[in-house]
């Protein structure tokens, strides 16, 4: 009998999977309460490297096309489907759900992933504006992504939890720092080792386990973070990184009560992590060409 | 003294054209509306400066925090009762008719403005009231079409809003505010700033004679812990801030855990950006509405000159020959281009700035018109030789104050436009279309302005990136501030 090889769960940033630089890690339990794995314990450096992997990543995947975006998004999908069987046992395994459900749960990530990968190239059409101003401009108003945002994944739903605030704020073409549930971060690293083959550009996720109390304050004063997904903290957290927040005017995006991930997503997730770019551009009589701006 | 042609000996001395104050019919004392009337408020009398002059103009009784409480509370009686009962195609009524008389009004607000503010007439009278007006034309159309943004069939309001307005553009600021708030089906109450609170109280007689229902709008006086203690009132369902990035801070921090929607308008340090193939005269123009449009207290205004190097000895010659010719002066004046400073309080803080420029050793330029020996005026001021690390080069100056900064290329351009905390306003001036666009594209910043400056409208979306804010006002965007958009689906 061959002993099996335990997989070594690590952060996923910048596109690689490193050890947190403190050396720290603490025990993941599965959900009879036995010993399942070591994970990374994130620390205050891992979170700004992961910044700084991120506004690099924002970078090239802003500038994406909407249509590459759309079709990396699908990739995602079609490698999360293709690992389907893995995620089911490490539902099963790691929260005691029974086998439909754990293969419901993986059903509806790979879902929304392709629900998210159809929207890259509708954000402008459905959320931007023709402007009829009272004078001579054409007169636009389109979304473009807001930046880095830092995410606390909720804690009830181990991988469509995950996918369903990730999916959004990059559908939007921004990156993110993600926290994932503390107890759960086999999950959430083996969906980084999705993401790390999906021909996402790297830095445009990032996934840190650890304990959000410790890292998510250190995000929320950050001045390279542009917004925050507060859904995974609770009333108390949530009020202490929205106070810290509002030092560099984050957006900052709490839902209004325990997300049901199971129903249609709506569109508030794209929506917070959008800004309106309103752009004026005179028109005029063709006549007056020559020298003439207008 | 009058010009003759007969005589040949005519008279190029300049000849004043003052508006008659009398139309402004500013009124001894002015009182805060609550609930539908005008009351005394609780609190210690405020007394509004004339800026143009230096001297009171009025006196304004405001409100303690028992009369905010008052205020809040009829707006709630006011939304749970007849404003939540009313159709959109009613409540769009009442706005149509709020539209109406600022109109029917508009010489007397377009006189107490200026009077109030101290920006020009022609000003107030070509732009703020007209616009104050558009803006509640506009918003009076969404109130029953609602459906159509987007939030699905029947997008809920919020409920009561709390709105605080900064004193550069009094009356068109209130209009920002209350114009989509009613047509979402929301109530307000909404507190003008400390230096020019009489043409909102002018607007609540509008609103009063316009029969909208006692409570729908509130309009409360006072200083700053006036708009602390709103913004933090408990019966508030939003709030919305325009003014100082500093003061959005605290607003934020203030609202941190309390779950009320939040959309604040902050300071900028707009980036006007000319390339060497840019039509020069328009330019010119372009820049000069940028920087001198209501002396430059415009959080939007075009404070950092980017000029590409080839041109930027031309230009500033130029600019230099053009702005020497604005006239500054009295407000009412129908000839005035630039007016006075809002408020000592801002003549001190454009002073202390201008002052670091110079120290900083960036070379002042400043317009040889005669001050008036009353008020407070600055004279219109440019630098050049500005670096990206000189305090005029980075905050925001609210005033006349222009800083030159010069750049080659268009990356250089992007990365100096760019390198900034705010994100409102920004624009280019190039004669090559597909280079406006795509600097358009590129530029961090909510409202760009390709080859033109300072354009307003109430259908176009306005607001700022990064530390300018959050939220949008104006077009289908801005309605969305005072609806509830959460369509997220949660375990009951």
């Amino acid at each position: 009998m061959s002993i099996a090889v335990a997989k070594t769960y690590k952060l996923y940033v910048g596109g690689a999977f490193p050890r947190s630089e403190s050396g720290r890690t603490y025990q993941v339990t599965d959900a009879g309460g036995s010993f399942m794995a070591n994970a990374v314990q994130a620390s205050r450096k891992d979170a700004r490297d992961a910044v700084v992997a991120a506004r690099k990543g924002f970078g090239s995947w802003s500038k994406a096309t909407p249509y590459n975006r759309g079709q990396v998004i699908y990739r995602i999908a079609e490698m999360l489907q293709s690992r389907q069987p893995e995620f089911v046992e490490l539902l099963i395994t790691s929260r005691g759900v029974d086998r439909s459900e754990a293969a419901a749960e993986t059903e509806a990530a790979i879902d929304r992933l392709v629900h998210y990968a159809g929207w890259t190239d509708k954000l402008t059409a459905v959320f931007g504006s023709a402007n009829p101003v009272s004078a001579p401009y054409f007169n636009y108003s389109a979304p473009e992504p807001t930046g880095v945002v830092a995410i606390i994944a909720p804690t009830d739903a181990p991988l469509l939890g995950l996918v369903s605030v990730i999916a959004p704020v990059i559908t939007g073409g921004n990156a993110c720092v993600v926290i994932a549930a503390e107890a759960d971060p086999c999950v959430a690293i083996t969906f980084g080792e999705v993401l790390a083959t999906s021909d996402m550009p790297a830095g445009v996720v990032n996934i840190l386990t650890g304990s959000a109390t410790e890292i998510a304050p250190h995000l929320a004063a950050h001045a390279d973070v542009n917004a925050m997904d507060l859904t995974g903290a609770d009333d108390e957290l949530a009020r202490q990184l929205e106070v810290a927040a509002a030092g560099t005017v984050k957006r900052v995006h709490r839902p209004k009560g325990r997300p049901d991930f199971r129903a249609a997503p709506g569109t508030i997730r794209l929506r917070s992590f959008l800004e309106i770019k309103t752009v004026w551009h005179p028109t005029g009589a063709p006549s007056l060409a020559g020298g003439s701006s207008y | 003294m009058s010009p003759s042609t007969e005589s040949g000996s005519i008279d190029w001395e300049y000849a004043p054209a003052p508006e008659s104050e009398a139309i402004g019919r500013v009124k001894d004392r002015y009182l805060p509306f609550i609930d539908g009337k005008f009351i005394e408020g609780g609190g210690d009398d405020l007394v509004t400066i004339n800026p143009g002059r230096g001297e009171p103009l009025s006196t304004v009784s405001t409100v303690d925090e028992a009369d905010l409480d008052t205020a809040v509370r009829a707006a709630r009686r006011a939304y749970e009762g007849p404003w939540s009962k009313l159709s959109g195609a009613e409540r769009g009524k009442y706005l149509f008719r709020i539209a109406r008389g600022i109109a029917e009004r508009s010489r007397e607000l377009a006189v107490l403005e200026s009077l109030d503010n101290g920006k020009p007439i022609k000003e107030t009278r070509d732009f703020d009231v007209p616009t104050a007006a558009q803006h509640f034309f506009y918003h009076a159309g969404w109130a029953d079409k609602l459906g159509h943004l987007g939030y699905g069939p029947d997008p809920r309001p919020l409920g009561v809003a709390g709105q605080v307005i900064p004193w550069n553009f009094p009356l068109l600021m209130a209009a920002w505010k209350i114009g989509p708030a009613l047509a979402a089906g929301n109530t307000v109450v909404i507190k003008p700033a400390e230096t020019t609170p009489l043409s909102a109280l002018v607007l609540a007689e509008i609103i009063a004679d316009a029969d909208l229902p006692p409570g729908v709008v509130n309009v409360v006086t006072g200083a700053g812990d006036i708009g602390a203690a709103l913004v933090g009132h408990p019966g508030l369902d939003k709030v919305a801030f325009t003014g100082s990035t500093a003061v959005g801070k605290q607003i934020q921090q203030t609202l941190a855990g309390t779950g009320r929607k939040l959309t604040l308008e902050l300071g900028g340090k707009g980036a006007n950006i000319v390339f060497a193939d840019a039509a020069i005269d328009q330019a010119v123009e372009g820049i000069v509405n940028g920087i001198f449009f209501n002396s430059g207290q415009v959080c939007c205004a075009g404070s950092r000159l980017l000029v590409q190097e080839p041109i930027a000895e031309e230009l500033i010659t130029r600019l230099i020959e053009r702005t020497e010719t604005l006239r500054v002066g009295d407000p009412l004046d129908k000839n005035t281009d630039v007016g006075a400073i809002n408020s000592r309080a801002q003549w001190n803080k454009i002073t202390e700035l201008t002052q670091a420029g110079i120290d900083e050793g960036a070379q002042v330029w400043r317009s040889s018109c005669p001050l008036p020996d009353k008020g407070f005026f600055v004279s219109p001021t440019i630098f050049t030789g500005a670096t990206q690390t000189m305090r005029i080069a980075r905050e925001e100056i609210f005033g006349p104050v222009l800083s030159v900064i010069t750049f080659r290329t268009p990356e250089e351009a992007l990365a100096k436009a760019n390198n900034s905390p705010y994100g409102l306003s920004a624009g280019v001036w190039t004669e090559k279309g597909s280079r406006a666009m795509a600097m358009a594209a590129r530029l961090q910043a909510g409202v760009i302005w390709d080859n033109t400056w300072n354009k307003f409208d109430p259908a176009s979306p306005f607001g700022g990136y990064q530390e300018s804010g959050f939220g949008r006002e104006g077009g289908p965007a801005g309605l969305a501030a005072y609806l509830d958009t959460d369509d997220e689906a949660v375990i009951k």
